[in-house]
């Protein structure tokens, strides 16, 4: 059937890729081209303007410490949640709906609900008040507690973004029969080894994918942090969103957008390199 | 080395009763097999012995000591998966190394052990290869010498030919014996081929819903099923089960008159091999209605009814017998089991 018509798969192709082109492909060419130019001609005006900015450096490193901070964490919770959840026969479905419910709020409604525990009036003071450990309200997310207001960011965006890793690991961990682990265990290997030689090397394709996803998430964190930390915590697309809206300069705004794919591409990069992925040596 | 004993196993998931009641002793060296169809309770029990599964209650001994509550890697044994379950992200030499590596062996020792076990099961050619580049039967070999590396005390095996094409699983089954016998290990061998369990086993425990029907060897088990189960699992035809009516201590078969066994009812069932019978003058015997005759070369099989009862029965290649024949048989009544129409048990042979 499709021998005699090759050209059939093309032309069912043909809408998706001719809407990724209108909306994808034009106008992240024409951001590169916005921030790469100056009133029509190629300039690096935009990017020295940036990087010469007070608040550049200072997000750049708070989007950098805030996904170092916040990656590995949501790994490491995602496994845990994973190899506890395949250990339990009944009831497995409904821990996993609830551990996803995160995922169905907005990233601003999860910043908003943070924001409520963690304001000067907020449910955290009142419950270290009503315990007798705090004597009045403290303020955890000021300018001036630089380190509470980035856990707090960090907390926040955990909560929010671990369950998608968990998905991922929790498919990725299906795919694994239980005889790999249990010809393990009967050959003598104890629950780490069992982890570390057995199940982590097979799960490779799932935790590429929940790393890439999930780091190039952090890149792009925003809502959250405007919600808890407003301008006293500048990230990247925080910046982004303040040239565009506030100073109106549309080309720096490119440029921080561009700053952002890079990396993000550059971090993909590095995890293809480093977690290897070869279908010969999978289940 | 070791023997087993396994001492009234009992397992259930929920309200379902998988294993009721097992009670199987298993000599040092010995391979027995555990022979059942799909469902019967045979991947539970070897899993209850591996450590894999808990039992509801009872205990199983290994070298007279009881393993309840022992984790696997503590009872001294081997297995080899249905599926293999050789890890694909190690090479075929990490593989058959994986037990001894766990074991913290020195690098000679596994070099030692490995090369001995590649060399009884011919994997040497692939000992720097990932299993997914091998072929199911080569997959097979290397799950057998990971197991045997190791030199386990008990070897347990669950179905390991049953995912091999038919004429390698017969290649396999006689190169397993080979090595096996070798090897001297007290092994556990599951599975719901007949043929394999007869080919293989010193010893073959029947299951059936959570029961072991009979323990024998596979002569005995053949020759003298201990219920109609047995005798209709096992043979190929199965063996044939005619119910017959008993009269005076009798029973009337045909123009035949056979004692019927002590302690039968009114009614006995005559279970009948097909192949030990005996064609007889017209008249004289058992009438069989053939319905279908099929000439296979080395026998002549014969498809019909005794006393309007399905029957399959085997003469020689030579015999001139077409289907819609009626034909008169005599049974060799050395090789008759007599077994209860209630019960399904076998009565006890007429001593001779
Ligand atoms: N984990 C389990 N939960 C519920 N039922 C099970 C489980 N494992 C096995 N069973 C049931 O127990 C019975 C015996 O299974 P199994 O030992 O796998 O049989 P076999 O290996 O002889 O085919 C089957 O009816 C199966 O459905
Ligand atoms: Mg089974």
């Amino acid at each position: 059937m499709s021998q005699n018509r090759p050209w059939i798969p093309y032309v069912l192709i043909l809408p998706s890729v001719a809407f990724l082109a209108l909306l994808f492909l034009v106008p992240l060419v024409q951001t590169i081209w916005l921030s790469m130019s100056d009133n029509g001609v190629p300039s690096l005006a935009n990017a020295q303007r940036m990087a010469g900015d007070l608040n550049f450096t200072r997000s750049l490193k708070n989007t950098f410490l805030l996904t170092l901070a916040v990656v590995p964490v949501q790994l490491a919770i995602a496994l845990a949640m994973g190899t506890m959840v395949g250990k339990i026969g009944r009831g497995r479905e409904t821990i996993l709906w609830i551990w996803t419910i995160p995922l169905g709020i907005s990233d601003l409604a999860a910043g908003l609900v943070w924001l409520a525990i963690l304001q000067n009036s907020g449910y955290f003071n009142s419950l270290l008040y009503g315990l007798g450990i705090i004597e009045r309200q403290t303020s955890w997310l000021s300018y001036q507690t630089p380190v509470a207001l980035f856990l707090a960011i960090a907390v926040a965006e955990i909560w929010r973004g671990t369950a998608i890793v968990m998905v991922i690991i929790v498919a990725g961990l299906n795919q694994v029969p239980k005889e790999f682990r249990e010809a393990a265990e009967i050959f003598g290997a104890g629950p780490w080894v069992r982890f570390w030689r057995i199940t982590l090397p097979l799960i490779r394709p799932a935790l590429q994918s929940a790393l890439i996803l999930r780091t190039v998430l952090a890149f792009e964190v925003f809502s959250v942090v405007y919600a808890l930390g407003g301008r006293n915590f500048p990230v990247l697309v925080g910046e982004a969103y303040n040239w565009q809206n506030q100073n109106q300069n549309y080309g720096v705004a490119a440029a921080y957008a561009v700053l952002i794919m890079v990396v993000s591409l550059a971090a993909t990069v590095v995890y293809l390199r480093a977690i290897k992925v070869d279908p010969e040596r999978l289940p | 080395m070791a023997n087993i004993v396994i001492d009234g196993i009992r397992k259930n998931f929920g309200a379902f009763e998988a294993l009721k009641d097992i009670s199987l002793t298993i000599s040092d060296g010995e391979f027995v097999s555990l022979l059942g169809p799909s469902g019967c309770g045979k991947t539970t029990l070897l899993r209850i012995i591996a450590g894999l599964e808990t039992a509801t209650s009872g205990d199983v001994l290994i070298g007279e000591r009881s393993v309840i509550g022992l984790p696997p890697k503590d009872r001294g044994l081997a297995m080899v998966f249905q599926n293999y379950a050789v890890f694909p992200h190690m090479t075929v030499y990490e593989n058959v190394a994986f037990g001894l590596r766990m074991q913290k062996a020195d690098d000679r020792r596994v070099k030692e052990q490995v090369e001995k076990a590649a060399g009884l099961l011919h994997i040497e050619p692939y000992l720097d290869r990932y299993p997914n580049k091998l072929s199911g039967g080569q997959r097979q070999r290397v799950a057998v010498a990971r197991a045997l590396a190791v030199e386990p005390r008990v070897l347990l095996m669950d179905e390991p030919l049953s995912n091999l094409d038919a004429l390698l699983r017969l290649e396999m089954r006689t190169e397993l014996k080979t090595v096996l016998q070798g090897a001297g290990t007290t092994t556990i061998y599951v599975t719901h081929d007949q043929t394999e369990a007869m080919g293989l086993s010193n010893r073959i425990a029947v299951m059936h819903d959570g029961v072991v029907e009979q323990v024998g060897s596979p002569v005995e088990i053949y020759n003298h099923p201990a219920t109609r189960f047995v005798g209709g699992f096992i043979g190929n035809p199965p063996m044939n089960f005619i119910t017959v009516a008993v009269e005076d201590g009798a029973v009337a078969a045909g123009t035949l008159r056979l004692p019927a066994p002590a302690g039968a009812g009114r009614e006995v069932v005559l279970g009948l091999r097909g192949e030990a019978v005996a064609l007889a003058a017209p008249g004289d015997g058992l009438d069989m209605t053939v319905r279908v005759a099929e000439p296979m070369g080395s026998h002549l099989l014969l498809t019909g009814a005794i006393h309007g009862q399905p029957v399959r029965v085997i003469l020689p290649p030579a015999e001139r017998v077409r289907g819609g024949d009626v034909i008169s048989l005599r049974p060799d009544l050395d090789r008759i089991t007599w077994l209860s129409p209630e019960s399904g048990k076998s009565y006890p042979a007429a001593m001779a």
